[in-house]
């Protein structure tokens, strides 16, 4: 069963959809916060899986004056989105895995549509909208406002099975199978 | 503005702790390795946003010395090739400006560890000046 806890999990998987097979599905849900804990960086950053979902994941950048890029205009520095929509590609990649591997990203191209308000939290939001054997490829925004008024779009492209080593997302998973 | 008054102002380059090394060709930028840049544990690797923002930084230190004006050039789209994972230790960067116009400045730029041959990876944005 691959569609139990978050409420667009369950839509994701409507009536007539062949039923999917998701390693994170036990992870699948909101604001799994610990999902974060364990990378150092987003962890310093303070960013916060909001979503989880088939193929989907949403994560937040809350808004710290150390990440301010233009100090006149007091936004988010434009490589800062890179993070947040990296982070959040590279899930929603592991969230349309039907088993688990690493990933590593390939490229990413972040189109800034507009400055993003002053001194407000970032949301980042990626779609795995194809997966094949080897690459996964990625449609992402980031917006402050509401997910209708994006101030960054941004395709990405991610190996899949990239190298041998765990993902920190794997051991993850693994210590909680290991605890379950 | 100048490229070390850029990083002076910007917040965000004095988290990353971004400097200026100049040699013969030009600017050369350093980011320090340091333990909460990490992405990923297992290897471990510098995260890749963090690799990609020293990118755009770097193109834009670039551009910055181009221009004369007190404003921060603006990216308009930056698009980054992971090569190679970027692992514990420092990073360079350097950038160099394919086309300077009026109001567009299109930037390449390039980031390696120990070896400039071996680039762990690649850049190029175009910025509004």
């Amino acid at each position: 069963m691959h569609c139990r806890g978050a409420t667009f999990a369950i839509l994701a998987c409507g009536v007539g959809d062949p039923p999917e097979r998701y390693a994170l599905a036990e992870l699948f849900g909101t604001a799994r916060r610990e999902m974060m804990d364990h990378i150092p960086h987003c962890r310093r950053l303070g960013m916060e899986v909001m979503e989880i979902g088939p193929r989907r994941a949403t994560v937040r950048l809350p808004y710290r004056d150390e990440l301010v890029g233009d100090p006149v205009r007091r936004v988010v520095f434009g490589g800062v989105i890179t993070t947040l929509l990296d982070h959040a590609g590279g899930l929603a990649v592991f969230a349309s895995l039907p088993e688990l591997k690493t990933i590593a990203t390939l490229d990413l191209r972040i189109d800034y549509l507009r400055a993003a308000d002053a001194e407000r939290d970032l949301v980042g939001e990626a779609h795995c909208y194809k997966l094949t054997t080897h690459v996964a490829f990625v449609r992402a925004t980031a917006w402050e406002r509401g997910p209708d008024d994006p101030f960054a779009s941004c395709l990405g492209t991610f190996m899949v099975g990239a190298n041998t080593s765990l993902s920190p997302t794997a051991r993850l998973l693994r210590a909680r199978a290991g605890s379950g | 503005m100048r490229g070390r008054q850029a990083l002076a102002v910007i917040p965000y380059a004095r988290f990353l702790d971004v400097r200026i090394e100049d040699d013969r060709q030009g600017i050369v930028c350093v980011l320090p390795f340091r333990d909460d840049l990490v992405g990923n544990v297992a290897l471990p690797a510098l995260h890749g946003g963090v690799v990609g923002a020293f990118l755009e930084l770097t193109a834009l230190v670039q551009a910055i010395e181009l221009v004369d004006s007190e404003r921060v050039p603006k990216p308009i789209t930056f698009t980054v090739d992971y090569l190679r994972s970027a692992g514990p230790r420092d990073t360079r960067g350097r950038a160099e400006v394919v086309k300077h116009g009026r109001r567009i400045a299109n930037v390449r730029v390039l980031a390696w560890q120990e070896d400039p041959a071996r680039p762990v990876a690649a850049g190029i944005g175009n910025f509004l000046l």
